[in-house]
C-alpha cells in the first residue's frame, strides 16, 4: 500500500525535504526539477498524486498542471500545489489552474502527508 | 545538527550549497541587467533565486533570511509583473540586496549574529522602491512562518474516550471530481479522526437515459465520533471548500465557536448540478459503470478501514527519475582519495620504469615501449583526475565584483569591474586560497590604482574607472590579471617612500621595473593618506607571499597615465609540482622548479667572504648570498671548499635571490605532493614531501623559509658584534 | 566492547627496548613493518628518525628507545617499526624486536609507583607480570604527543 508521488520543484532543497518527509512516511517518491522535466518523468510512471511548485524555469507550475490535465490518464490525478503564501486568491488560482489542493510552504511533514491522504488515500 | 546522520542536517547543508548556486544565478542575472542585456526570463531567474532561498530558509526556521528574502522578492515580483521599472539606481540597490542576502546565508550557515541593521536599512530602500506601486504584502511580515518539526512519526490516532459525535452532511458537486478530488479519500481522511458511520443518499440518482455519467448525484450523511475540533474536520474538507455543500453539526451540543460553513440543516437538499463539463471516469457514481474499478463511490458508505485505494500503480513499470542535467555530486574526500591513488599510480609507474631501466633492457624493447605508453596513460589519468577538482573561477570573480562595489563606494569612486575568462578552470583548493590575495589586489586597484573622479576628469578620462579581472590558461598554468585604467605607478613617489623608509639606499638608481617591484617589499605602503580600505597594514608583500605559497608568481607592470597590471601565474593544481630533484649529503631533495632560475658550477674565485659565516657568490655583476643547503638542513657541517660545487640560483618573487649549494642535480620532473600535516613535527624549511621512484620519501624544500631562517641566524650575532 | 571483553582480555603487543620488555595495547597497533631507511627531517629532535613511505602516505618514525630516554637503538636485522594510530595520527615506533602478543585482564595491571623524574617522560601507565617478567605498558598519548608541540 505504497503511494507513489511525483514531486516537481526547482529547488533541490525542497525536493530533498519532500523526499525525506514522504519516504519516511512510506511513500515512493519521484522528483523532477521543473515542468518540462516533470512531464518527462511522468511519462514513465503512474503516480497516485503529484506535488508541484509554481515558480520554476522552463515550464512553471501552472503550465505543468495544464500539461498534466490534458493527458487523458491524468485528468483526475490529484495535484497539490506548493505555495509560499496562504492567500485565498492563490488558492483560487491554484484551483482554477486545475489543482486538487495546496500546501503552504514551509510545510511540515505531517501536514504534507495529511494533505496527500486527503486527495490520494 | 551535530548528528552527521541526521537527514535534516544533511538537507540543510545541501540547502546552503544550493544557496551558493542561487546567489550566483542572482549575481549573473543582475550583471546581465546592468550590462543592458536581459529579458523577462532574466528577471524571472533573479526572482526565482530569491524565492527559492526564501522557501528553503523557511523550512529551516531561518527567520531573518526569510524576512529579508521576502522583502526583496516582493520588489522583484513587481518588476517581473511589469509594475515597476528598474533604473541604474534600483539595480544598485538590488546588487546591495544580493550581497546582503549572501551575508545572511553565510551567517545563517555559521550561526553568526544577524546583521539586522543592514537588513532594516536595505528593507527600507526596497520598500521605498515600491512607493505607490500596488503591494501584495500589506502586513509587515505576512509569512506564515513555521519552523519545521523534525518528527516524522505520524501520530494520527484518535483519543480512546467515548467521543462526541459530529453529524456531517456532504454533497459533492461535479467540479469536486474535476479538480481531482475524490470523496473516498476524504472519507478515509475523516476516518483518521474517528470512527465514522456513512449513509449514502442516492435518491437523486436517475436511471438512463437521463443519467449523465459525469454528473454528481450522491450525497452522504456521516456520523463521526471524535474528540477533534470542528476546525480539524473542516480542514479535512479544505481542498473541496466551495466544491461541495458541507454541514457539520455536533450532535447533542452547541457547536463550539463560530461556524464558517454554518447552515445547520441536517437534510440539506443536494446542490443542483453546476456544470456539464466532463469529469474523469473514475468519479462515475456507480460500480456497474466502471467494472474495472475495485472500489467506487457506491461502496463508500462503509469502506473497510484498510481498503486499498482505487487506482494502484503498475509495479512493473520502471520509474523515470533522471533529471535533464547529468551532474553527480561527489564528496570531496572521495576525490581526495582518488587523487591520492592516482598519485600512487604515478609513483608506482616511476618505480617500475626505474627498475626496468636498471635491468638493462634495450630502449627499443617491447617492455620499454610499453612502459612509454603506460607513462602517457598515467599522465592522462592524472590530468583527468585533477580536472575533477577543477572549478571555474566564476564564483571567485563574482565575489570580487562585490569587493569592487564596496570598495568604490567607500572611497567615493565610480568603478566598473569587467571580468573575462570566468569559465577558466582551476583546482578548487587553489581557488579557495586565491580569494584573500585577490581581494586585496582588487581593493588596491580601486583605492590606489584609480584616480579620484576629479583627477580623471583633469586627465581627460571618463569619470568611471575600470578594473579588469581576467583569467586564462597559458602553457599549463593559470594566469590571472588584475588591471586598472588609473594613473599608473607614481615611480618618483614610490622610490622616495622606499628611500624614506630605508628600504633602498638614497643614492640607489633603480630601473622602472625595479621601482615597481618595491611595492612588494614588506612594510611598504603607497597611499600617503592611509585610507579606510587598503591601509590596514596588509601590504602587497603579503599578497606576494600567499601567491608564492601556492607555487605561483606575481609580477607588476605599469604605464604612466594608463594604468597598472598585476599578473599572477599559478600552477593548475596543488597536488603536483614541477620539481628539481637534487642530492645533498646523501639525501634526495626536491626544489620547486619555479624558483630555480639558473644552475652554476662554482669556482672558488667566485666566492667572497663578507664576514665569517657569510659568503656571497658573484653572479655577473651582482652578489648573491651563498647558503649550503646541507648545512642549513643540519645534514652536515659546512663544506670547507665549495670549489666545483653545484649551486642553484634561486629567485623569489620579492626579488630576493640566493645561491644554494647542493651536491648534484638528479632530475627535473613532476612530483606528487604529499602533505606532512599528519606528522606532528613541522620541519623548518620543508614545504611537503613526495615519494620517489624508488619508494623513498624526498622532502620538498621551502626555499624562502630556508633563506629567511639562515639569514636570521647569520644576522643576529653580527648585529651584536656591531653594537659592541 | 561487550561484557565479556571487559572481564577477559586486554591484548598487549610486547616488544624489547634496550633489554627491557615494553608493551602497547594491541588496539592501537595498525601493523608491524620491517626496518626501512628513513628520510631524516631537518632540525628534528634526535629521537625522530624521519619519515618513511607507508603505502603512499608519509609516516613519521621515532626511535622509541631514545624517545623513552634509553640509549638509542642499535641497528640490527630484527629491528621493526610498529605503526600505531593515536587519535587519527599514525606514527611509526622503531623498536628492537617484537616478542609476543599476550592477553591479560584489567586486574593483572598494576599502576606504576609514582616517581617523579625529569630525565625521562612519564610514559608507563601500568605494569604487569608475565612468567615472572615485568612488562611495562606504555601510554601512547604521552609518547606520540610531543611536549614541545610544534603544531597539532
Amino acid at each position: 500500500m505504497t503511494l507513489e508521488i511525483l514531486a516537481v520543484d526547482d529547488s533541490r532543497t525542497m525536493r530533498d525535504m519532500i523526499r525525506l518527509a514522504l519516504s519516511s512516511a512510506g511513500f515512493k517518491v519521484h522528483t523532477a526539477e521543473d515542468g518540462v522535466n516533470g512531464v518527462e518523468v511522468l511519462d514513465g510512471i503512474q503516480p497516485d498524486a503529484i506535488i508541484t511548485d509554481i515558480n520554476m524555469p522552463r515550464m512553471d507550475g501552472f503550465g505543468f498542471i495544464n500539461a498534466v490535465r490534458t493527458q487523458e490518464k491524468h485528468r483526475a490525478t490529484p495535484i497539490l500545489v506548493l505555495t509560499t503564501e496562504a492567500a485565498p486568491e492563490l488558492k483560487a488560482r491554484a484551483r482554477d489552474s486545475g489543482a486538487t489542493g495546496w500546501i503552504v510552504k514551509p510545510f511540515d511533514p505531517e501536514k504534507l502527508v495529511k494533505a496527500l491522504k486527503m486527495v490520494a488515500g | 545538527m551535530g548528528d552527521p546522520n541526521d537527514p535534516m542536517a544533511e538537507i540543510k547543508a545541501s540547502f546552503f550549497i544550493e544557496c551558493e548556486e542561487l546567489l550566483e544565478a542572482l549575481q549573473d542575472g543582475l550583471q546581465t541587467l546592468e550590462d543592458g542585456g536581459g529579458d523577462d526570463e532574466t528577471i524571472n531567474v533573479v526572482f526565482r533565486a530569491v524565492h527559492s532561498i526564501k522557501g528553503g530558509a523557511g523550512a529551516f526556521g531561518l527567520e531573518a533570511l526569510v524576512r529579508f528574502a521576502h522583502r526583496f522578492e516582493t520588489v522583484l515580483d513587481e518588476v517581473r509583473a511589469g509594475r515597476l521599472d528598474i533604473d541604474a539606481e534600483a539595480l544598485k540597490v538590488f546588487f546591495l540586496c544580493g550581497d546582503h542576502l549572501s551575508d545572511l546565508v553565510r551567517v545563517s550557515r555559521d550561526d553568526a549574529p544577524i546583521p539586522s541593521a543592514q537588513s532594516d536599512a536595505l528593507s527600507a530602500q526596497l520598500d521605498a522602491m515600491l512607493g505607490d506601486a500596488p503591494q501584495d504584502t500589506p502586513q509587515d511580515d505576512p509569512i506564515d512562518f513555521q519552523p519545521m518539526g523534525l518528527s516524522f512519526d505520524l501520530d494520527l490516532d484518535d483519543e480512546p474516550d467515548a467521543p462526541p459525535v459530529y453529524q456531517i452532511t456532504f454533497t459533492p458537486s461535479a467540479e469536486l471530481f474535476e479538480s481531482g478530488n475524490e470523496p473516498f479519500h476524504l472519507f478515509r481522511a475523516l476516518e483518521e479522526l474517528g470512527p465514522c458511520q456513512f449513509n449514502c443518499d442516492s435518491t437523486r440518482l436517475t436511471d438512463p437515459p437521463d443519467f449523465e455519467p459525469e454528473q454528481s448525484y450522491l450525497s452522504w450523511k456521516i456520523d463521526l465520533a471524535s474528540t477533534c475540533s470542528r476546525a480539524e474536520i473542516e480542514a479535512t474538507f479544505e481542498f473541496v471548500e466551495g466544491l461541495c455543500s458541507l454541514d457539520i453539526v455536533p450532535s447533542g451540543q452547541e457547536p463550539p465557536g463560530d461556524l464558517l460553513l454554518d447552515s445547520a440543516l441536517p437534510d440539506l437538499p443536494a446542490p443542483k448540478p453546476l456544470t456539464d463539463k466532463p469529469v474523469a471516469e473514475i468519479t462515475a457514481p456507480s460500480a456497474d459503470l466502471t467494472p474495472d474499478m475495485p472500489e467506487t463511490v457506491a461502496d463508500l458508505p462503509s469502506p473497510p478501514p484498510s481498503a486499498a485505494p482505487a487506482a494502484r500503480p503498475d509495479p512493473a513499470k520502471p520509474a523515470a527519475t533522471s533529471g535533464p542535467k547529468s551532474v553527480v555530486r561527489v564528496d570531496l574526500d572521495r576525490i581526495e582519495r582518488l587523487v591520492n591513488l592516482v598519485g600512487e599510480l604515478v609513483i608506482n609507474q616511476a618505480m617500475l620504469s626505474q627498475s626496468l631501466e636498471q635491468s638493462g633492457l634495450s630502449p627499443h624493447s617491447d617492455a620499454m615501449s610499453g612502459l612509454e605508453e603506460f607513462q602517457r596513460l598515467t599522465r592522462d589519468i592524472q590530468d583527468s583526475v585533477m580536472m575533477i577538482r577543477a572549478q571555474p573561477v566564476k564564483s571567485l570573480f563574482q565575489r570580487m565584483s562585490r569587493i569592487v562595489r564596496e570598495a568604490s563606494s567607500a572611497v567615493g569612486k565610480d568603478v566598473r569591474l569587467i571580468t573575462e575568462g570566468e569559465a577558466t578552470e582551476v583546482d578548487k583548493t587553489v581557488i579557495e586560497r586565491l580569494a584573500d590575495p585577490l581581494t586585496h589586489m582588487i581593493r588596491n586597484a580601486v583605492d590606489h590604482g584609480l584616480e579620484t573622479p576629479q583627477d580623471r576628469a583633469a586627465a581627460g578620462k571618463p569619470a568611471q574607472g575600470q578594473v579588469h579581472l581576467k583569467a586564462a590558461h597559458r602553457s599549463g598554468r593559470v594566469i590571472i590579471e588584475v588591471s586598472d585604467d588609473g594613473a599608473g605607478i607614481n615611480r618618483p613617489k614610490v622610490l622616495q617612500i622606499a628611500i624614506d623608509k630605508g628600504l633602498v639606499p638614497a643614492e640607489a638608481s633603480l630601473s622602472d621595473s625595479e621601482i615597481d617591484n618595491l611595492l612588494f617589499l614588506p612594510g611598504f605602503s603607497t597611499a600617503s593618506v592611509v585610507s579606510d580600505l587598503s591601509g590596514r597594514g596588509v601590504g602587497m608583500d603579503v599578497v606576494r607571499n600567499s601567491i608564492q605559497t601556492l607555487g605561483g608568481r606575481i609580477s607588476i607592470s605599469s604605464t604612466p597615465g594608463q594604468g597598472t597590471v598585476f599578473s599572477i601565474s599559478l600552477p593548475l593544481t596543488l597536488a603536483v609540482l614541477d620539481g628539481m630533484v637534487v642530492q645533498v649529503a646523501d639525501e634526495t631533495l626536491v626544489l620547486p622548479l619555479n624558483v630555480v632560475i639558473e644552475t652554476l658550477a662554482l669556482n672558488a674565485s667566485d666566492i667572497e667572504m663578507v664576514r665569517p659565516g657569510v659568503q656571497v657568490v658573484r653572479v655577473r655583476s651582482g652578489f648573491v648570498p651563498l647558503f649550503d643547503l646541507g648545512k642549513e638542513l643540519g645534514y652536515r657541517a659546512p663544506l670547507q671548499d665549495y670549489d666545483g660545487s653545484v649551486v642553484l640560483l634561486i629567485a623569489h618573487e620579492d626579488g630576493s635571490r640566493a645561491a644554494l649549494v647542493i651536491d648534484s642535480i638528479q632530475d627535473q620532473r613532476q612530483v606528487v605532493i604529499k602533505g606532512l600535516d599528519a606528522s606532528f613535527y613541522r620541519a623548518p624549511g620543508i614545504a611537503a614531501a613526495t615519494i620517489l621512484g624508488d619508494g623513498q620519501i624526498a622532502l620538498i624544500i621551502d626555499t624562502a623559509d630556508i633563506i629567511s631562517n639562515a639569514s636570521a641566524e647569520s644576522a643576529a650575532p653580527t648585529l651584536e658584534g656591531l653594537i659592541a | 566492547m561487550n561484557e565479556k571483553d571487559k572481564a577477559a582480555a586486554i591484548e598487549l603487543l610486547t616488544f624489547q627496548l634496550a633489554d627491557q620488555e615494553y608493551s602497547l595495547d594491541i588496539m592501537s597497533v595498525r601493523e608491524i613493518r620491517g626496518w626501512t631507511r628513513t628520510t631524516p627531517l631537518p632540525h628534528a629532535p634526535s629521537y625522530m628518525r624521519g619519515v618513511i613511505n607507508l603505502r603512499g602516505t608519509v609516516l613519521p618514525v621515532m626511535d622509541l628507545s631514545e624517545r623513552l630516554g634509553l640509549k638509542p637503538l642499535e641497528h640490527t636485522e630484527r629491528n621493526v617499526i610498529i605503526v600505531v594510530n593515536h587519535e587519527d595520527t599514525m606514527t611509526g615506533l622503531l623498536v628492537d624486536a617484537v616478542s609476543d602478543i599476550i592477553a591479560i585482564t584489567a586486574e593483572d595491571l598494576q599502576p606504576p609507583p609514582e616517581i617523579q623524574t625529569s630525565a625521562s617522560p612519564n610514559v608507563v601507565n601500568a605494569l604487569t607480570l608475565i612468567d615472572d617478567r615485568m612488562i611495562r605498558v606504555l601510554d601512547l598519548s604521552a609518547i606520540v604527543i610531543p611536549e614541545q608541540s610544534h603544531a597539532a
